[in-house]
């Protein structure tokens, strides 16, 4: 991190140049609220000065005080505190809305560029980072516009009270020009030495967040094996490390804070030093000292309010670098303008296509681990492909490339002949849906889960649920259709989840579906209600199931067969079971498995048969299972 | 199942502790974090001395200006330059009191705070499976870290400011009443109305942060669904609506804030308007006074510096305990998880210690309800034997998830007893029950790093041989081989560089390196492909011998390989009994078997 002083606040300079270009009026109406509470600070002595002389000095001379002179003492006073409170309000008032202004402006924009980026980009990026960016980070960033008025009507104070010093003597007024220039660099210095301790402080707070993060998403994990201290532990030092970073930053401001505190205070011992020896020298009256000092002491606080906005710079810096790492990143995918056909199934087909996944090792060195290598697929309008392959063998990424979720590092998608790099955004959705291995819940209710903010009626909701026979538990919620899941929906079974999942697929009405193990948690006939309900659809639908089940398989009309990330074959079911050993040995394993249970289990038959009858009870048992039914 | 979200967040819910008063949060905080409050009187002390060359500054130029300036016979050079020494020395000894101030309270607000974020931390990881269900994980995550951040700027910031005030005040009052008793009295009559008001508007200022926090909190669990759920989203094409409802949460955050900061201006200016009319009143009072002679002009403008010594300390009082009451709602959140009760708790020292060895599983009349809800177990009775290896098979929703929730102790059962060994399953000690019995879920979550350490979660002290040993054993080595660098290779975030049947893999072996009694697999091979999966069984029913093995299945491969099948159905058990015999019997389980062989069926 740069920790040149000039470096930071010109970086500084153009944080805040770009907050007061995003929030022009409310800044503007925040400064005009700190000038006016600037000049009026520095009327407020000159105001009593002036009650003195013309009014509590005429009274106490006279011996007696009457009811108008007592109004014009209180009445002026007031009035003078009143503009001063009603600039006060502006500033901070004005001053806030700047800053929240600012703040949800560029957490939308952040967000925005989180919808906006590739799934490679999230992937490269812990989450809990990223949600550090958009909170902590765009707040550390836009603080500084809480103390950024008042010190522009310091500035217009300063000058105020220079000019007034100017007026008085002009060896007063060195001083005056000594002092407050020390005051600058000392915060200068100040700041100088805190960037990198605020700095290292900020990058452990996101840290902390991070190790949170991981931390509580793996909840159930952490207590199913026990290991809560091993993580808090982990907590632990992270926590530690930015206590003691925090504890440098309270140094280093322990260190200057005191030091900028007294020079104000010297500067009104100097000018005091001074100003006698002028008055001896028979320049200056006593009075004239005296009101310049009472100046000094009026100055000496609000002066602080430069070194607030030079102590949130570093902050401020911080922050928006790690904000602008987000809105900067590039690599999010360009489309083009094309439209897919519609009204009818989709013909889909990939050509040579290869991806590998960027691996980075803990020495941070990039490897690269291919998922598919040289696949060539053409799948007919209206035909079911199933994709089948062992664990590991690319079939995700090649549904992720089917939707444009990752584009292929060679080769092509296309549907109806478009290569989907030149499909307008938006445009793939539109006509196609993926059931993803596993179902992301919305923070929703069950409707909005199901039409993700369409204008369906709840009665295609209800006949899409149907569908996915997932009718009959929303039915049973508390709310039905209006029940809200929680968080990743976390109120629902997996069962349930895939069958939310299913029917948002369904009542889009897909061209073409996209099926990536999406049943693994339902039953097969709920697989093949969805299947033939699509096929009944006017337009038909080109389906691409990834599945392990028999039942399923059988549904397609052709099988792809991947194994190592390549198609090793392809063809009909009976065809690859015929000559493709990987396919036969994948496919036909539970049966082989059971098989030879059973035939183990017909041996063990004749030797257990004592065994048998200890669990014989069957009509005690089909008691209970019609107890059950009724 | 149906009434589960609802009642959870009525029964099971995270505390918010918005119920506590300010000063009862203060005095939890205070006790939760014992380092804020140790040595705290030496910080005082200093605090006090700092406060005093605050104060002898203004005092040393008033008489710089009387004795030195204002002495009869022209100003005195030398009786300057004494009091300028004096006041020097003053100065110094703030500026290293000050110093002294800072750091003490810097290092005891950030090890009272670490305190703090570790109890909470470790709190969360303790409350109920349920409880920690009832929250989203980033409303977890902002009370150990925005939450006590805010604490600590206060404490840090304002913590100061308000010590230095407070002494500041009462020196600045004993000095008016040396000064003036009947001026004394009149400042203090015009503040009188403002503590009332301040009162008032800190509960007001108190509910608006309050709510700002929950906005925070929405809002950091709006952005999450773009972070998390960013491949649904894509694949939807839902960026629109996730970005609005994303606004929607900005929105309401941004006003909440805008909405605390109009009501603390109000109360903070209100400060300001009553100091600034005080300095009027005490003008004109003082004016009566000195015209009756009971007051020197002289003493009448000695008297406004100490009125703007008494004032600015109560502004900035006031403004400190403003932001105060933000700091306590972030303070009261974090109690308030501290305070959740751990329904499913550890018996830690008081808990039985389980020898290792086979271990016998015993359900005797458990009924299980998830809160509010309506009964999704009832009235089982169930033992397991030593060393056998048994499938739970059911329906989806027919109760056999939650069997294996209550066996792991992630819930403890409504109504019966669930033991092991003999033993209650709750007087069992944590550290010996993990030990004993592990759980693998259908979703096992893997942490950002390798595949080796992800592998040895659950123990750290696996050697790298070790744990390619248990991949070698589970026959996952040809599987690792593929990986780019094999176990030393990293998973990526929540392991999404790999698939969720790889992952599914890691999850088998970290539970199997674990090397539990008993193991329960819920549905842990769903995504598994059937080759792989037949594989691993076989692996698992050899390596498994000797130790007690449950299988939540889908499945029935699995049930098949087991020594018995128990089959829930709408919360009972209704058939138990080795696959062959259940399937002749003809019942539940014979017709699950139907349907799973015409799957199987190649035609």
């Amino acid at each position: 991190m740069n920790d040149l002083p000039t470096s930071t606040l010109r970086e500084g300079l153009s944080v805040i140049a770009r907050g007061i270009k995003g929030q022009p009026r409310w800044f503007s109406l925040a400064v005009l609220g700190s000038v006016v509470y600037g000049v009026m600070t520095g009327m407020t002595a000159w105001t009593i000065g002036w009650v003195v002389e013309h009014e509590i000095s005429p009274a106490i001379a006279a011996g007696s005080v009457t009811p108008q002179q007592l109004w014009t003492i209180g009445g002026v006073m007031g009035l003078v505190v009143l503009v001063t409170v009603i600039g006060v309000i502006g500033r901070r008032l004005a001053g806030g809305v700047a800053m929240f202004n600012l703040g949800a402006m560029y957490r939308r924009q952040v967000t925005r560029q989180y919808l906006r980026l590739p799934l490679a980009w999230h992937h490269r990026h812990p989450s809990g980072q990223l949600l550090s960016n958009a909170n902590a980070d765009v707040e550390a960033t836009w603080n500084i516009f809480a103390p950024l008025p008042m010190a522009l009507g310091v500035v217009v104070m300063l000058a105020f009270g220079i000019v007034q010093m100017m007026v008085i003597d002009p060896w007063l007024a060195v001083v005056g020009l000594t002092v407050f220039p020390l005051l600058f660099l000392a915060n200068v210095a100040f700041q100088r030495a805190m960037s990198p301790k605020v700095t290292l402080a900020q990058q452990l707070r996101a840290d902390v967040s991070e190790v949170a993060h991981e931390s509580f998403e793996a909840a159930l994990i952490v207590k199913s094996l026990g290991r809560e201290d091993h993580e808090a532990e982990r907590f632990r030092e992270v926590t530690h490390a930015l206590r003691d970073a925090n504890i440098e930053v309270g140094r280093t401001r322990g260190r200057f804070d005191p030091a900028i505190e007294a020079i104000p205070t010297i500067g009104t011992l100097a000018v005091l030093f001074v100003g006698t020896l002028r008055v001896s020298g028979g320049y200056l009256t006593a009075g004239q000292v005296v009101q310049v000092a009472y100046l000094f002491s009026i100055l000496a606080f609000p002066v602080r309010a430069l070194g607030w906005v030079l102590a949130e710079l570093p902050r401020a810096v911080v922050g928006w670098k790690r904000v602008s790492a987000v809105l900067d990143a590039e690599g999010s995918m360009t489309y083009g303008d094309r439209n897919l056909p519609r009204g009818r199934s989709s013909r889909l087909q990939a050509e040579q296509v290869a991806y590998a996944y960027e691996v980075e090792s803990e020495a941070g060195e990039i490897d690269h681990n291919p998922a598919l290598v040289d696949v060539t697929l053409d799948v007919a309008p209206g035909a079911t492909v199933a994709v089948v392959g062992p664990t590991g063998s690319g079939k995700s990424t090649l549904t992720n490339l089917m939707m444009r979720l990752v584009d292929p590092d060679t080769g092509a998608v296309l549907v109806d002949g478009i290569d989907l790099r030149e499909v307008r955004r938006g445009g793939i959705s539109d006509v196609a849906a993926l059931v993803a291995q596993q179902t992301f819940m919305f923070d929703d209710t069950v409707r909005g889960n199901v039409t993700l903010g369409a204008p369906h009626d709840d009665e295609a909701v209800w006949r899409a649920l149907n569908v996915a026979q997932g009718a009959g538990f929303v039915d049973r919620l508390p709310e039905a259709l209006d029940t809200h899941v929680g968080e990743r929906g976390a109120s629902l079974s997996g069962g349930q989840r895939q069958r939310i999942a299913l029917a948002r697929a369904i009542i889009r009405e897909p061209q073409l579906l996209i099926l990536d193990d999406a049943t693994s948690a339902v039953d097969p006939s709920v697989e093949q209600a969805v299947l033939s309900r699509l096929r009944e659809a006017s337009t038909g639908t080109t389906v691409v199931v990834v599945a392990y089940r028999m039942a399923t398989i059988l549904l397609a009309d052709e099988v792809v067969y991947l194994e190592g990330g390549r198609v090793l074959d392809y063809g009909t079911h009976t065809e690859l079971l015929g000559r493709c050993a990987g396919y036969e040995r994948l496919v036909t394993a539970y049966a082989r498995e059971a098989a030879e249970r059973a035939a183990l289990a017909s041996e063990d038959d004749d030797i257990g048969a004592d065994f048998d009858d200890d669990y014989a009870e069957p009509d005690a048992r089909r008691d209970r299972v019609e107890e059950v039914s009724r | 199942m149906s009434m589960r979200s609802q009642a959870l967040v009525e029964h099971h819910g995270v505390a918010t502790g918005k119920e506590m008063s300010t000063s009862d949060t203060l005095k939890r905080g205070l006790h939760l974090s014992p380092e804020l409050s140790r040595g705290i009187w030496v910080t005082v002390c200093l605090a006090v001395l700092s406060t005093l060359g605050r104060v002898l500054v203004p005092f040393v130029v008033q008489r710089i200006t009387d004795e030195g300036l204002l002495a009869s016979g022209g100003p005195d050079a030398a009786v300057v330059a004494v009091y300028i020494g004096v006041a020097l020395v003053g100065v110094a000894v703030t500026a290293v009191s000050a110093y002294f101030v800072n750091v003490r309270l810097f290092r005891a607000s950030e090890n009272g705070l670490s305190t703090l974020r570790l109890k909470a931390f470790r709190h969360i990881h303790d409350l109920a499976m349920l409880t920690q269900n009832t929250e989203r994980r980033g409303s977890l995550v902002s009370r150990v870290t925005s939450d006590v951040d805010t604490i600590s700027m206060f404490v840090q910031f304002g913590g100061l400011m308000l010590m230095i005030n407070i002494a500041q005040i009462t020196l600045a009052t004993i000095l008016m009443v040396v000064y003036s008793p009947p001026l004394a009295l009149v400042v203090w009559l015009c503040f009188v109305p403002l503590f009332i008001i301040i009162r008032k508007f800190q509960g007001i200022v108190g509910r608006a942060y309050t709510k700002v926090r929950e906005r925070v909190g929405d809002m950091l669990g709006a952005i999450s669904e773009a972070v998390v759920g960013a491949q649904a989203i894509r694949a939807y094409g839902v960026e629109d609506r996730t970005a609005a409802r994303i606004d929607v949460s900005v929105e309401a955050h941004r006003k909440a804030a805008i909405g605390a900061q109009a009501r603390s201006v109000v109360a903070f200016t209100s400060g300001q308007l009553v100091s600034g009319l005080t300095t009027a009143v005490v003008l004109v009072v003082g004016t009566v006074l000195a015209v009756s002679g009971r007051l020197t002009l002289g003493e009448l403008l000695a008297f406004l510096f100490l009125v703007n010594l008494f004032t600015m300390p109560v502004q900035q009082a006031t403004e400190i305990l403003n932001e105060m009451q933000n700091a306590v709602a972030g303070w009261r959140r974090v109690i308030g998880i501290i305070d959740t009760p751990a329904d499913v708790s550890d018996p830690a020292d008081d808990g039985v210690e389980l020898p290792r060895g086979p271990i016998t599983v015993q359900f005797s009349g458990v009924g299980f309800s998830y809160p509010g809800g309506e009964p999704v177990l009832h009235d089982i009775d169930l033992t397991i034997a030593p060393r056998s290896r048994v499938a739970i098979v059911g329906e989806t929703g027919s109760g056999k998830s939650t069997l294996a929730k209550l066996l792991t102790r992630l819930m403890d059962p409504t109504s019966g007893r669930v033991l092991l060994d003999g033993t209650d399953l709750d007087t069992i000690r944590f550290s010996s029950l993990r030990q004993r019995v592990v759980l693998v879920p259908q979703e096992g979550f893997l942490f950002d790093g390798t595949l080796l350490d992800n592998v040895r979660f659950g123990r750290p002290e696996a050697s790298q041989e070790d744990v390619e040993r248990t991949l070698a054993e589970l026959g996952l080595d040809a599987w690792v081989a593929t990986m780019p660098l094999g176990v030393m290779t990293e998973v990526g975030q929540r392991g999404e560089s790999l698939s969720a049947g790889e992952r599914q893999l890691v999850a088998l072996a970290r539970a199997y390196l674990a090397d539990p009694d008993l193991l329960v697999l819920d549905e842990a091979t769903s995504a598994v492909d059937p080759s792989t999966e037949v594989r691993l069984q076989r692996a698992l029913d050899s390596l498994t011998r000797g130790r007690t093995s449950i299988a939540i299945a889908h499945r029935l491969s699995t049930a098949q390989a087991a020594d018995e099948v128990i089959v829930v159905d709408a919360g009972r058990i209704v058939e138990r009994g080795p696959h062959a015999e259940l399937v002749r019997l003809g019942g539940v389980y014979s017709r699950l078997h139907d349907s799973w062989v015409a799957q199987q069926q190649s035609v």
